[in-house]
């Protein structure tokens, strides 16, 4: 291996796990890198949470085989395991302190009393919850469990970390707090991180790469900028943000060819009807028919002919809520460049 | 909205009722508790006071007659002896010995009812670990009068498997021992496993449904081999519903009079005791002395249990 290419930490080869007729992970071939950010994204039941499991160990492949830093993971039970996890919904025990939760792991490896007492407080600081040891989970937020459940997991020093939706049960304003705290600590600690979840926006601020799930399958793998600049599916480029999917007659209308593309709604400009642009721009007319006012910007559906709607947003430079609205019903000109648009496969 | 005011007609009974007890929360907590409160007020702690009064009592030995003076020489004279001693302590060890079985026996169900069974299987083993509690409690223990018998399926069954020898040497250990084990107190402890075996699944098993799964994950994860999980993690969460089920054997074993009169060597427990000083001997007041002491037992019991969160787990 050259010094260059950073070494696995995760190898997935074709492996399935079927439950009975439901394949959950179907063929799965998956390459994860040593400290990287990670996440699987995906809509509730395309797969995302059981490759996790197999990770983990709760689960054992049907077929194929799982590599962990070059070794075979068949048949070797989670507690053996030189990973942890963040459970959804923390899993922590009830009956333990917070200090005896985020002990437990240095317990069983019979690490040294003092050192735990230490690597506890320190990891607690570095959670942002220093002097909580004695606290019971129950009288501790949401948040605050959820930095319990990290703390016991990082404490042990994994060399992977995976996070099953830790923030899917935070309010808006604490997950994105968490979202950029997530990121700020694995940098320090220089884990391999796996996150799981089903929130694009989250997958697109924290992850270093990020694999697409759908039905039990990985759609597209690659950087935030590359998945969500260059979809390569309609699902992804429909999961992943919202594009218009453009086919049939109105893609043959604008580019000649049938083939279906997606294009952005940020990436198109509504112009005044009449106005003219050259060769590497697609210009299309259109009424608006619908205008959601989203206060940093507003979306708006034009109606292009031939029943297909586009959907486009600018951002409110000058108009407001009023102004917005009163665009409703108007003929519009729709342009965009031509180097924006994204040929699909698949669909 | 106004004219439907106008027009609407005065309230119907039941609404001005039913707001009467909405302005007046007291008076509804005290409909709600008049019958429960009646019931165990006269009836549960009438007669708790009444037995601990007469047991202050005693009874004269040469009338016969029940000496109406508040007095310790009941519990002096005729309880403190060794004998009825002999009887609290048989009592008393063969209700902890079936408590404890009865917890080995019912955690490992309870456990696979919890976290293995299938929806269809875990209602079947729910319906069986129920049933006989549909049937007459006299009937089952008189068929386990049969079934323990010395001509019966079980010594038939032991002989057959040519383990007759460990059977006698079983019988020939003095206390729990006796000519078969249909009249031993080995019998005896045996059928009070068995009929109380329910009530000890039922709450160990609604301890354990409690435990959620990425609990027990958790502490695999974390490197805790299964045996560390069973005992730092499943025990502990499930330790409430083995008190709670405790409460019920030890009780029920501690007042029953009926399964070591019907199998057992004839040696007394508690119950039976109460039951021939009651009404063969007449003795009133050392039946009620008798029962004070399982009353006092119970209490400890309770409070323990109580300090180990079990009435959590009911």
């Amino acid at each position: 291996m050259s010094a260059q290419s950073p070494s696995v930490a995760i190898r997935m080869m074709d492996v399935c796990r079927h439950f009975g007729d439901v394949k959950a992970v179907d063929h799965l071939n998956l390459d994860i890198y040593d400290g990287e950010f990670f996440s699987l994204l995906g809509p509730s039941g395309s797969g995302k949470t059981t490759c996790l499991r197999l990770i983990a160990g709760f689960e054992q492949p049907t077929s194929g085989s799982i590599l962990l830093h070059g070794q075979e993971m068949a048949g070797v039970p989670p507690f053996e395991r030189d990973v942890n996890t963040v459970f959804q919904d923390y899993a922590l025990f009830p009956h333990m302190t917070v200090g005896q939760n985020v002990a437990y792991g240095l317990m069983i490896k019979k690490v040294p009393k003092a050192e735990i007492q230490r690597r506890v407080t320190e990891m607690l600081e570095m959670v942002r919850l220093p002097g909580l040891e004695n606290r019971k989970p129950s009288q501790l937020s949401g948040g605050q469990r959820q930095r319990v459940a990290l703390a016991r997991a990082l404490v042990n020093h994994p060399r992977v970390l995976l996070l099953d939706e830790p923030l899917g049960a935070l309010d808006l304003k604490l997950r994105q707090q968490m979202q950029i705290e997530l990121k700020a600590i694995q940098q320090k600690v220089g884990i391999t991180f796996i996150f799981v979840t089903h929130d694009q926006e989250e997958a697109l601020t924290m992850s270093d790469r990020l694999a697409v799930f759908n039905h039990g399958k990985i759609e597209q793998i690659g950087t935030p900028a590359e998945v969500y600049e260059r979809p390569i599916t309609g699902f992804v480029a429909g999961f992943v943000g919202t594009s218009n999917l453009i086919s049939g007659t109105v893609a043959e209308r604008l580019t000649g060819s049938s083939q279906t593309f997606s294009i952005r709604p940020e990436k198109i400009r509504i112009a005044v009807p009449g106005e003219s642009f050259g060769d590497e721009m697609c210009a299309i007319t259109g009424t608006i028919r619908d205008v959601i006012y989203l206060g940093i910007n507003t979306r708006y559906l034009v109606e292009v002919g031939n029943g297909v709607d586009i959907t486009v947003v600018q951002q409110n430079l000058d108009a407001d809520s009023f102004d917005a609205h009163a665009s409703r019903g108007k003929q519009v000109l729709l342009v965009w460049n031509k180097a924006n648009n994204r040929p699909l496969v698949g669909v | 909205m106004a004219t439907r005011l106008q027009s609407a007609s005065p309230p119907s009974l039941p609404r001005r009722i039913g707001a009467f007890f909405f302005r007046h929360p007291n008076w509804s907590l005290a409909a709600l508790l008049l019958l429960p409160m009646l019931w165990l007020g006269v009836f549960y702690l009438g007669s708790l006071g009444a037995l601990l009064t007469q047991s202050f009592f005693r009874l004269d030995g040469f009338t016969g007659r029940i000496v109406r003076q508040f007095g310790l020489e009941t519990y002096q004279k005729q309880l403190f002896t060794p004998a009825n001693m002999d009887i609290v302590l048989r009592t008393f060890l063969t209700a902890s010995a079936v408590t404890i079985a009865s917890a080995l026996i019912a955690f490992p169900l309870a456990y696979y009812m919890a976290r293995y069974a299938s929806y269809r299987v875990r209602g079947l083993l729910y319906l069986l670990v129920l049933l006989p509690l549909w049937s007459s409690y006299i009937v089952r223990v008189y068929t386990w009068k049969i079934i323990l018998a010395q001509e019966g399926v079980l010594t038939w069954f032991i002989n057959g498997l040519g383990l007759s020898g460990v059977l006698r040497a079983v019988l020939d250990i003095p206390v729990i021992g006796g000519p078969s084990l249909s009249i031993s107190l080995l019998g005896t402890f045996i059928v009070f496993v068995y009929i109380w075996l329910p009530y000890m699944i039922l709450p160990i098993n609604a301890a354990l449904e409690r435990v959620p799964k990425s609990v027990i994950e958790a502490s695999g994860d974390l490197g805790a081999p299964p045996g560390y999980t069973f005992r730092r993690i499943i025990l502990p969460l499930a330790w409430p519903g083995v008190v709670a089920g405790s409460i019920f054997t030890f009780s029920l074993t501690l007042g029953d009079y009926i399964i070591p009169g019907i199998i057992g060597n004839s040696s007394f427990f508690i119950g039976q005791a109460v039951f021939v000083q009651q009404g063969t001997a007449g003795n009133i007041p050392l039946a009620a002395a008798f029962t004070v002491i399982p009353v006092a037992i119970m209490a400890v019991y309770l409070l323990i249990a109580r300090w180990q969160g079990a009435f959590d787990a009911l």
